[in-house]
């Protein structure tokens, strides 16, 4: 193939995917993006093997301290280093709201094909269900389930995606109800080919652009959700921590003047979150072909 | 002096992937009242050229040359200067007349806006106007239809309600994209009277860009042949269409589907009547089949009672115009669709009460091409894996190694070059692709081809070979073929016997020669006069007898 594109530049048609990276590199504030969250991963998964410091026992001599040269962005009221714990918290933030957008954005595609395909009673029960679950909102339940099983990171990833999957769903939806009637699936159906391989062969495929971008926004709003209920206290539990969690705990520490405990992680949060939502625009652009043909 | 002068007009479009050239070193003009016929097949270039008259060329266009309409250049003419012009000095008339009209304005209102544009007149006097226009253009009860909106208009009527925009202030250059191409033959056949007699009347120029050869012969006064964004003939319609003197028109002219319209000819291949063949066995046999869409008062009839059978080996052609029921009719016995009445036995079995592995194994004798070459092929798959999707279906037991023979055997067969097999769908022409489809639908070597418009979104040359392609592979594999097309002329050539429906019923159906040479009833022959053939002299014989018929 790339033969092809070397030899002649012109009218050989390019493949699409090529096309969609090219404008997506060409989107300077995607790129920002996905620079921004590549950082922030290296920060926090490699970061702590490089700037190494102790996040399980408390250190009742070091507390509050302003940033300086040992601490490079100060200690918390129990003694932790800030920057090691924005790491450390990190990795559950980004952990967390990563698998959450993932989980919901599988079970959302899964569910919108089915209906989709399907058509008929039980598109019409299942998108119902979809409806009813919208009209509920996810923070509501989010805090309430948080509230009563106090969850690890790993229940809060399930009750993320439980409460999220519901957007992707109705875009793969619709995706899907385009993809069935397309020729190549009427072909597929009038040889006898089963309704599994049309939507896992085909429908599911071509559907890919809507899902990857629907998760994109879905990581991104997953981590914001994850910060609110540990801002709440409901999220992971002490020692272990996030963004969320070290914001609650540096709220109070705030109006002492101590902004190294609140600015750092709410700045991470922002960030995380926007350079999420810039990468989701910049997949949508890159991937909408349509018009371009 | 000429309507339109072009004069070396280049157009260059930059791209994503470089430039491309459209046009190189284009001249011609047009005088007022002839029309001048722009044909090529697609990406010949002929759009562009008349969008650059327009001054309508996309903002990654480079336009070198001269243009002048009514002595205005248009090159190099600002927006201000170039709104002045259209509507008033030149208008357009585009292919889809669904998208060209506004679809929440009243056709009326559409039409006065046009005139008032261009024109210090009252919104009553506008008005006015227009409904004098609606009438010019031929629709019926015109004070009443000027409050339509345009979704309660036919195809037709909203293509005349365009043309009745174009001529709103008289312009003296009309520019016609492929007027008739979205329209039904019996209804390009009113359009094409009606263009001719506007342009008649008022002395207007057309300029009409075309790939329909038996448009060009009805109406065109000169023909210029586009290829590869240069003209490469130009002469009067009857030098070019029959005393082509370049290669290239030659090619075109011998590869288009000649209607035959004279007395039928003692032998052909056509001609062997069916009758007499074993009429016991059918490949697939439609038993008073009736579908409807739709619930209560919105349903509509898409089949009523239609009986087809398609014994071994034969091809038979289904026809109509749209809405005629000859894709429903294919996509039942398909079993795509579930009749509400009649029976479809496929193979002498009952497809409704077929079910699970009997349904598979008898599907698995089904080939299917459909229409539109991009939307068969699944663009995520490489052609080897489109075309051996069916043997992954129902030759489970196969290895990759010897799927691989298999699609490698049939790509010969549809005469594709071997190492496109690794290419996607987006790297091959539109031929290329429909003979993908094809070689995707013999891989399990068919007892029935279903082919619904397999060729109608190909340019003639390309659909001569995916026709021919068809019709060898017949001969050796001998497959029976259900060949839907709104296209007589190929399926005069096609087909052994023939079945036309309209509205939902099948109107006639005999042996090809005889029903489409000496027709029983009123609407078949009347198809068959609505198809222009490409010969200027005969087609002006047509029409005048046609014309005779119609006030006698």
């Amino acid at each position: 193939m790339t033969a092809v594109l070397q030899t002649t530049p012109a009218l050989e048609p390019v493949p699409g995917y090529r096309l969609s990276l090219r404008r997506f590199a060409r989107n300077r504030l995607a790129l920002a993006g996905l620079v921004a969250v590549v950082l922030f991963l290296l920060f926090c998964f490699v970061g702590p093997l490089i700037y190494s410091t102790d996040q399980t026992h408390t250190d009742l001599t070091q507390v509050n301290l302003a940033p300086s040269g040992a601490h490079l962005l100060g200690t918390d009221a129990v003694g932790h280093d800030e920057l090691g714990r924005l790491m450390y918290g990190g990795k559950i933030s980004l952990l967390v709201g990563l698998a959450a957008g993932v989980l919901a954005t599988v079970i959302g595609t899964l569910w919108g094909a089915v209906a989709g395909y399907a058509g008929g009673w039980l598109d019409a029960v299942m998108m119902r269900i979809v409806d009813a679950g919208i009209a509920i909102p996810a923070l509501f339940i989010l805090l309430v389930v948080s509230a009563i099983t106090t969850p690890d990171a790993l229940g809060l990833i399930v009750i993320l995606g439980l409460v999220s999957w519901l957007v992707p769903s109705r875009l793969v939806r619709a995706e899907t109800l385009t993809l069935k009637s397309r020729d190549y699936v009427l072909t597929l159906r009038a040889i006898g080919g089963s309704h599994g391989r049309a939507i896992g062969r085909h429908i599911l495929p071509n559907s890919v652009s809507t899902i990857v971008v629907a998760a994109t926004f879905q990581v991104a709003d997953a981590i914001l959700l994850v910060a609110y209920v540990s801002y709440l206290g409901l999220g992971v539990q002490p020692p272990s921590t996030d963004w969320g969690g070290m914001l609650s705990a540096g709220l109070t520490a705030a109006y002492s003047g101590r902004w190294w405990l609140i600015v750092p992680p709410g700045l991470a949060i922002i960030l995380v979150v926007c350079a999420f939502n810039a990468i989701g625009d910049g997949l949508r652009d890159a991937f909408d072909v349509r018009g371009r043909g | 002096m000429s309507v339109l002068e072009i004069e070396d007009l280049g157009v260059t479009f930059s791209t994503d992937t470089g430039d491309v050239p459209a046009v190189r070193d284009v001249s011609l003009y047009v005088r007022p009242g002839e029309t001048l016929a722009l044909v090529g097949e697609s990406g010949s270039g002929k759009s562009t050229v008349a969008l650059a008259a327009m001054g309508l060329l996309p903002g990654n266009a480079r336009v070198s040359g001269r243009i002048s309409v009514d002595g205005t250049p248009i090159v190099g003419a600002d927006n201000r200067e170039l709104s002045g012009l259209r509507g008033r000095t030149v208008s357009m008339v585009f292919q889809e007349p669904a998208t060209a009209l506004d679809p929440l304005t009243r056709v009326g209102a559409q039409i006065a806006e046009v005139v008032r544009n261009h024109r210090q007149v009252s919104r009553a006097e506008a008005a006015r106007v227009a409904v004098d226009l609606l009438r010019r253009v031929g629709i019926p009860e015109p004070e009443h239809r000027a409050s339509a909106f345009p979704f309660q208009l036919s195809g037709g009527q909203r293509q005349r309600v365009v043309i009745a925009m174009a001529i709103a202030n008289s312009p003296g250059l009309l520019i016609a994209d492929e007027p008739t191409t979205a329209l039904d033959v019996t209804v390009q056949a009113e359009i094409l009277d009606l263009l001719r007699a506007l342009a008649a009347d008022s002395g207007t120029g057309v300029l009409l860009v075309t790939h329909n050869m038996g448009v060009v012969a009805d109406f065109a006064d000169r023909v210029a042949v586009m290829l590869e964004g240069e003209v490469v003939e130009t002469g009067t319609v009857e030098d070019v269409l029959l005393r082509p003197s370049h290669e290239y028109t030659r090619r075109l002219l011998a590869a288009v589907p000649r209607l035959a319209v004279g007395e039928p000819q003692a032998a052909g291949t056509a001609g062997e009547d069916p009758e007499e063949r074993d009429s016991s066995a059918s490949v697939v046999e439609l038993r008073d089949v009736s579908v409807h869409f739709g619930r209560g008062r919105r349903t509509v009839r898409a089949l009523q009672n239609v009986s087809l059978t398609v014994r071994p080996g034969e091809t038979v052609g289904l026809v109509g115009e749209s809405g005629s029921g000859k894709s429903t009719a294919a996509r039942v016995a398909l079993g795509l669709l579930h009749p509400d009445a009649g029976s479809v036995a496929l193979f002498g079995n009952d497809l409704a009460r077929t079910r699970g592995r009997a349904r598979r194994s008898l599907l698995s004798g089904v080939g299917v091409v459909l229409q539109d070459p991009v939307a068969s092929l699944d663009a995520r798959m490489s052609v080897a894996e489109c075309v051996a999707e069916p043997l992954r279906v129902h030759r489970r037991g196969m290895t990759a190694a010897q799927r691989r023979a298999r699609v490698a055997e049939v790509l010969e067969l549809v005469r594709l070059p071997g190492e496109l097999a690794g290419r996607g769908p987006r790297e091959l022409s539109g031929g290329q692709r429909q003979r993908v489809s094809l070689a995707r639908a013999l891989v399990l070597e068919p007892r029935l081809l279903v082919a619904d418009e397999p060729t109608s979104a190909l340019d003639v040359s390309v659909q001569r070979t995916v026709l021919e392609v068809i019709a060898e592979l017949q001969g050796e594999l001998g497959f029976a073929c259900l060949f839907v097309s709104h296209d007589l002329a190929v399926v005069q050539e096609f087909a052994q016997r023939v079945v036309v429906m309209r509205a939902g019923s099948v109107e006639e159906e005999g042996p090809t020669m005889t029903t489409l040479l000496r027709p029983e009833t009123e609407y078949t022959r009347r198809l068959i006069a609505a198809v222009p053939v490409p010969d200027p002299v005969l087609q002006r014989r047509r029409r005048a007898s046609l014309g005779l018929e119609a006030t006698a």
